[in-house]
């Protein structure tokens, strides 16, 4: 598996008038877990989507700046956008089967970057599925729909689904927010294991899940990179005033 | 509430009573099973066989062929222009198309056919029939991909899939169900429609053999027997009626069933 910090220069997100992100750069750190926080419409999910260029698919969005995955820049020209994004997995807010069995979920990113069917897929499959530990309970009933799923499994579904295209980067947009307490557990420790493995970008508005989750964090404020750091020391003595204030309660 | 049920419920029934009544002592077996024999419209020996098969090829190879332009065109008009003024113009036209009588695509396809020298033939039916239905299939495949939820296009997307694999693996598999009953739908406007076949299909007392000879349809079926003034025949238009109805009525059993077993795996 290839070395995957990020690397963001000057990264700038308009739509239309509104000016989305503002000037953000940062180095994020490889497998590690980097928290995004910020109140809502402060430009998180924008943020992630910028990165693995979901966010070409938005009308009227005029992107400039540079992210670089291992020195490649991600808005080259010459890059490929499909490349890019199998190279990031994006783990949604709420979870999104593909209208398949919940094997054809997760053999479908292999299948659409030329894997063929046969024992080897099979293994994939289980693979990943034992991976977000949701084989056991899906092992008989392989050939289902995935939407016949409860919504926790198809969160782990879709963790499955997007570790099977073998990503260096896991772009985690509020994943939990969708699930019951302890399905939300079952994602963090998840994450936490995968982080050996994977780089993870978290995004939640949730301090108390930042604080659980994070080794490094990212806060976001309006569409600005108000402040970042370890989480230990981020999380301690904030620099920024407009942090403390998030951190202590006082808006968001 | 009740008042708009029994307008709808009143008038299907009403249709499907005058109908039944007036045709049902009519049909027979040999109705089903024979062609037109010698004397057949002065009230003898025979049956719209012929009419039956001609009308299956022709709306079956309309709807084929349509389908093989419909589904194209509705994904290009959802997955590739966006949101584009060429796309809500293509979507204004095919509305116009769809509100243009069948007659007078009847006639265009005629102009046509006299332009290029063609006699009326099966061959000529399909393609008069497709420029019907095209409107009414691609419109209704349109709608249902529509409302394709973006987040599995999304989710396609984040896995690294092109365009392409995300419209033909993941939008239409979500839409299937919805692009069946577009399908039928389309079909049963075509199989029912006499004005567009009248010039370009022909009439034929024989069963159809290529698909360059003139082929009979059921709608000119009726046509032609209700306008005879032999009660027995006119009686037989209506026996016609009947079974253009079960068509278009398994036609649309065949939606209903299959949009259930079809929606197994669309995600709600």
């Amino acid at each position: 598996m290839a070395q995957a910090g990020i690397t963001i220069r000057k990264l700038n997100v308009l739509f239309g008038g509104h000016h989305a992100l503002k000037d953000v750069s940062i180095d994020i750190p490889e497998k590690r877990i980097t928290v995004v926080i910020g109140p809502s419409g402060c430009g998180k999910t924008t943020f992630l989507k910028s990165l693995n260029r979901l966010i070409d698919l938005t009308e009227g969005a005029e992107i400039s700046g540079q992210v670089m995955i291992d020195g490649l820049d991600v808005y080259d020209e010459r890059v490929d956008v499909t490349d890019i994004r199998k190279r990031m997995g994006l783990i949604a807010q709420t979870p999104s089967p593909l209208p398949m069995s919940i094997y054809d979920n997760v053999a479908y990113g292999p299948r659409i970057h030329g894997a063929k069917d046969g024992s080897s897929l099979d293994q994939t499959v289980e693979n990943c599925l034992q991976i977000v530990a949701l084989w056991d309970e899906v092992k008989g009933r392989l050939s289902e729909p995935a939407s016949k799923l409860s919504v926790g499994q198809q969160q782990r579904l879709c963790m499955a689904r997007a570790i099977a295209v073998k990503p260096e980067i896991l772009l985690c947009d509020e994943p939990t927010s969708a699930l019951d307490p302890m399905s939300a557990r079952n994602v963090e420790l998840l994450l936490k294991m995968l982080k050996k493995d994977y780089t993870i970008i978290f995004v939640t508005h949730i301090l108390s899940q930042a604080r659980r989750l994070a080794d490094y964090v990212i806060f976001l404020y309006l569409g600005e990179l108000v402040e970042h750091g370890p989480a230990e020391k981020f999380f301690a003595e904030p620099t920024d005033t407009r942090t403390r204030a998030y951190i202590d309660g006082v808006f968001g | 509430m009740w008042l708009s049920t029994l307008i709808v419920v009143g008038s299907l029934l009403a249709v499907f009573a005058v109908i039944i009544l007036k045709g049902a002592p009519s049909l027979t077996l040999s109705m089903i099973t024979q062609t037109p024999k010698g004397g057949y419209y002065l009230g003898k020996e025979g049956g719209i066989l012929n009419a039956i098969i001609g009308s299956l090829y022709l709306a079956g190879g309309a709807t084929a062929l349509t389908f093989v332009l419909s589904l194209p065109i509705a994904l290009y008009l959802n997955e590739y222009s966006g949101k584009s003024r060429f796309a809500s113009f293509t979507r204004f036209s095919l509305d116009v198309l769809w509100g243009i009588p069948s007659i007078v695509y009847g006639a265009f396809a005629f102009t046509v056919m006299l332009f290029v020298g063609a006699r009326a033939s099966l061959l000529w039916g399909i393609i008069t029939v497709t420029l019907f239905m095209l409107p009414i299939m691609t419109r209704a495949m349109d709608e249902v991909i529509r409302v394709v939820p973006s987040k599995l296009r999304e989710a396609s997307y984040a896995l690294g899939s092109t365009r392409l694999e995300t419209a033909l693996k993941v939008v239409t598999r979500q839409a299937l169900p919805g692009t069946v009953t577009a399908v039928l739908l389309a079909f049963g406007r075509g199989i029912g429609d006499a004005a567009s076949v009248l010039f370009t299909a022909g009439y034929t007392d024989s069963m159809p053999r290529s698909i360059f000879d003139p082929v009979a349809t059921l709608p000119l079926a009726i046509f032609f027997q209700i306008g005879t003034p032999i009660p027995e025949v006119q009686q037989r238009a209506y026996a016609s009626g009947i079974i253009l109805l079960i068509i278009v009525l398994l036609a649309s059993l065949v939606s209903r069933f299959s949009t259930k077993k079809l929606m197994k795996y669309v995600v709600k």
